[in-house]
């Protein structure tokens, strides 16, 4: 790891109040700060890499809320993210996350065919039964919080289902190429349709390549950046072989791996090329507002934005979604009190640290209460999900919903 | 530290709230001072006033030192202890009353200097203060460090409003001053001794702030000028003209590149000058002294004045000011920021001497700062593992100190004297300052015990 980056922090502590965990527990160690200056002591030779300074840094969401929040450009998360990957890199993958990244994650067919078993649970109605009988209490807890969090899942993948060329509606524009997020085609496809319909109605052909491959954000997320990199390449070269205008995702986590690639793979032109033409959905569809309103009718909820941390401090995309929820008639858009805080979903982290995800959810969830809105609108699978499972335990009078499922929706009103 | 000791600790705040792992001492070992760190035996989190007392008793009688500390921005070390207790006050956050008849608020030690800004002004109320640091500093911090801001010109600095303060000595006893009373001249005045005593006098466990109205308009306004004796002359014109603007900030030809280069907020790089004026008041008044003020700056040759149309455009022309600190720390690794102070009317002659400074011992020294107070911040940009540079900055930062005590200003006018600027006090208070000094800690904390090693 670069040195400089470390030592650039200047411990002023401006990022602490951004910090989930530090707001939770009120510790230096919680905070971005000191988990700089854990890694930095430990670089220097002043800490060994003990269990408790891995089990201090692991408390990290790397929300990146902090890098908003600095004043002189450290991205405290992305550091910790960056040593973490480091070391597991050094002592090798284990043998279910060698399994999963790299026989399963690469591979679109393997990935829908492992929850073809979720689904028949659903399906069967088994997954009642076993909710009713308690049976998960035997399971492993992190099995149970998996079940849990899991919505009703569609009947097929999306991958599966859509034309790889969808024509654009009227005049032509131009021509995206659409990259399908796993959790987006696997769970949440009615949202993607939407995005694809939004963008063939204002005019883009839309290519969406079926032997596409996932972002490579677990890989990165397991330690493993030969399996990132390999991910990259093979979507870069799939890539290129459309003419596309923007290479679009509705997934704010793919979204923020995908314009990496060119950080990743240094010196490789394609990379930077690829990573160049990477758009959140919002920001396309924000381009064309004017016209988008024309479309949209009217659609009377009291609806508020949250801000994915991929998209808000990874993307540094605020103010896109808001104007595009805000040109909805009839829509009463209230701003959500700290919209960019994280929801505790972060990754797999909701599953491995479940007691202060639950504590970061709650938070988000007073605040959501307090604005008094019936739908909450986001723009990240792993938000959707945790969001999805922590309204309705808590708030079920509040609905939530993609971006693009509102606009498509205030489409067809 | 002894097991049976910590074992004692324990017992007071709970396994949980009483940090003694490496790691954690660790990053308890520094603030936000550069190149300044130091380990504690041991980290408290206590959860009531009460439990404060009781460690303050422990300690007393078994000698160890105890050190308070809020967030961790403290800027001059003070913060910092070696071997001894810190406790951080973050639990005690709660904001105990607001009183809208006596115009007061009561606050715990560990609440958030914005938190009680946010609560304050949603009832109409204003508590001016507004430390850089604000939405993370503390308001024990604030009181310990007598903390400043962008409103000091007009509104004044934490001492101006601090009306009652609830301390808990060194052997554990509580001392409770002032309250909420406008008038009071019963024996001495403890508040003052109290507020910016750094730590180093007792544990405040409450503090009740005087509120003020909150103002019901205000102008933000951009000047830029080519002379930086005219941006000098202006500022010093405005408040003769009897216009006292809530803000008056001031950016220096280095903090404009570095401003600019990183955020293209478009300023001129030919212009030696920037000034962010705001005036505040009633509107009727405030459209008075902005038309003063802008005809002052014209008349001070400036190049180049905007007035704020509505809030958008005010925060785009205060955008450069609210960038200077990360524009400059972005270009080199460590960042050095110091906060001598000068009559206003010397500011120009300050800048000089900051200016020849920094060419003489070849360092790289951006000013930014609260042109209408006189405290500037001249913020020397280096990197930590070039040992020849920092020394070369230290002996620039020396002749800024000594400069300022000789235009009768002083070393520090917000930071603190903590660890970082001890070795100047004496120069600026004389030998009787530091006695009387002493004197004062021997009545407060005669074995002491608290924050020891900080002031002189």
């Amino acid at each position: 790891m670069d040195y400089v980056k470390l030592i650039n922090c200047m411990r002023c502590g401006m990022c602490l109040p951004a910090c989930p965990t530090y707001k939770e527990t009120f510790l230096e160690t919680a905070s971005p700060r000191g988990r700089v200056a854990l890694v930095r002591k430990l670089q220097e030779g002043q800490l060994d890499q003990s269990d408790q300074l891995l089990e201090y840094l692991s408390l990290c969401l790397d929300c990146q809320a902090c890098a908003s929040a600095c004043p002189c450009g450290v991205n405290a998360g992305e550091l910790v993210a960056e040593f973490t990957c480091e070391r597991k890199a050094e002592s090798g993958l284990g043998y279910l996350e060698n399994l999963i990244l790299h026989k399963l994650v690469p591979h679109p067919d393997r990935l829908e065919t492992s929850m073809v078993p979720m689904r028949m649970y659903q399906r069967t109605g088994l997954q009642k039964l076993v909710r009713r009988l308690g049976i998960l209490k035997m399971f492993p807890k992190p099995l149970e919080r998996m079940e849990g969090l899991l919505p009703d899942l569609p009947a097929r993948p999306l991958r599966q289902e859509i034309q790889e060329v969808t024509p654009a509606m009227g005049q032509e524009r131009g021509t995206v190429g659409f990259f399908l997020g796993c959790v987006m085609s696997l769970i949440f496809s009615d949202a993607s349709r939407a995005t694809i319909k939004l963008l063939s109605s204002l005019g883009y052909k839309v290519i969406t390549p079926k032997n596409q491959v996932c972002c490579g954000a677990p890989n990165m997320l397991g330690g493993d950046l030969a399996g990132l990199k390999e991910a990259a390449q093979t979507n870069i070269d799939i890539f290129a072989g459309y003419k596309v205008d923007f290479i679009v995702t509705d997934c704010g986590g793919c979204g923020a791996e995908l314009k990496k690639y060119g950080h990743h793979l240094e010196d490789n032109e394609s990379a930077e090329l690829f990573s160049s033409k990477v758009r959140d959905i919002s920001q396309v569809l924000a381009l064309h507002a004017d016209e988008l309103r024309a479309k949209l009718r009217p659609l009377p909820l009291k609806a508020t934005y949250h801000d994915p941390c991929h998209i808000a401090h990874c993307q540094g995309i605020r103010r896109e979604p808001r104007e595009l929820l805000k040109l909805v008639p009839g829509l009463d858009y209230r701003e959500l009190e700290a919209a960019d805080a994280c929801c505790g979903s972060a990754g797999t982290y909701n599953i491995e640290r479940p007691e202060m995800s639950d504590r970061i959810l709650k938070r988000k969830l007073e605040t959501i209460r307090a604005s008094g809105a019936e739908l909450l609108v986001t723009g990240n699978p792993g938000c959707l999900l945790q969001l999805k499972k922590g309204l309705g335990d808590h708030l079920p009078q509040v609905r939530i919903m993609h971006l693009t499922e509102v606009l498509a929706r205030s489409m067809d009103a | 530290m002894e097991p049976s000791f910590i074992k004692e600790l324990q017992n007071i705040v709970g396994v949980q709230h009483t940090l003694t792992d490496r790691e954690s001492l660790a990053v308890y070992g520094y603030d936000s001072t550069p190149e300044i760190e130091s380990l504690p035996g041991a980290v408290l989190l206590p959860g009531t006033s009460d439990q404060v007392a009781q460690i303050m008793r422990l300690c007393h009688g078994a000698g160890v030192t105890v050190t308070p500390r809020g967030s961790g921005t403290n800027l001059s070390g003070g913060s910092l202890s070696a071997g001894g207790v810190v406790v951080q006050t973050s639990r005690l956050n709660r904001l105990l009353e607001i009183d809208e008849e006596n115009l007061t608020a009561t606050v715990e030690p560990g609440l958030i200097t914005s938190a009680l800004h946010r609560e304050v002004e949603s009832r109409g109320l204003f508590y001016p203060p507004d430390p850089g640091s604000m939405n993370i500093s503390t308001m024990g911090g604030n009181v310990a460090e007598n903390s400043g801001g962008l409103r000091g010109l007009k509104y004044g600095v934490t001492a101006d409003y601090v009306m009652g303060l609830e301390t808990v000595l060194a052997d554990g006893e509580l001392l409770c001053t002032g309250g909420k009373v406008v008038k009071d001249v019963a024996g001495y005045s403890l508040n003052p001794l109290l507020v910016s005593s750094e730590g180093t006098l007792g544990f405040f466990t409450g503090i009740t702030v005087k509120l003020i109205p909150k103002p019901q308009g205000k102008i933000t306004m951009l000047a830029h000028f080519p002379a930086l004796q005219d941006a000098a002359l202006a500022v010093s014109a405005i408040i003769a003209a009897k216009v006292i603007p809530a803000t008056l900030e001031f950016l220096d030809k280095v903090t404009i590149k570095c401003v600019e280069d990183y955020a293209h907020v478009g300023l001129p790089l030919d212009v030696d000058a920037v000034l962010l004026i705001e005036v505040d008041g009633h509107p009727v008044v405030i459209a008075e002294e902005a038309a003063a003020v802008a005809e002052i700056c014209k008349k001070h040759r400036c190049s180049f004045f905007q007035t704020a149309k509505d809030a958008d455009e005010a925060l785009k022309l205060a955008a450069a000011r609210r960038t200077a600190l990360s524009a400059l720390a972005r270009l080199k690794p460590t960042t050095i920021l110091e906060d001598a102070t000068v009559p206003r009317s010397c500011i120009a002659a300050m800048l000089k001497v900051i200016q020849d400074s920094a060419k003489k011992y070849n360092v790289t020294i951006g000013t930014f700062g609260h042109a209408g107070d006189g405290n500037l911040h001249p913020t020397c940009l280096t990197d930590e593992r070039d040992q020849d540079e920092i020394k070369r900055a230290h002996a620039a930062f020396a002749e800024i100190f000594d400069a300022a005590i000789a235009m009768g200003g002083t070393i520090t006018g917000e930071h603190g004297v903590g660890l970082a600027k001890k070795k100047y006090l004496p120069k600026l208070v004389g030998e009787s300052g530091i006695r009387i000094m002493r004197g004062i800690k021997q009545a407060f904390d005669p074995k002491g015990i608290l924050n020891p090693g900080k002031i002189f």
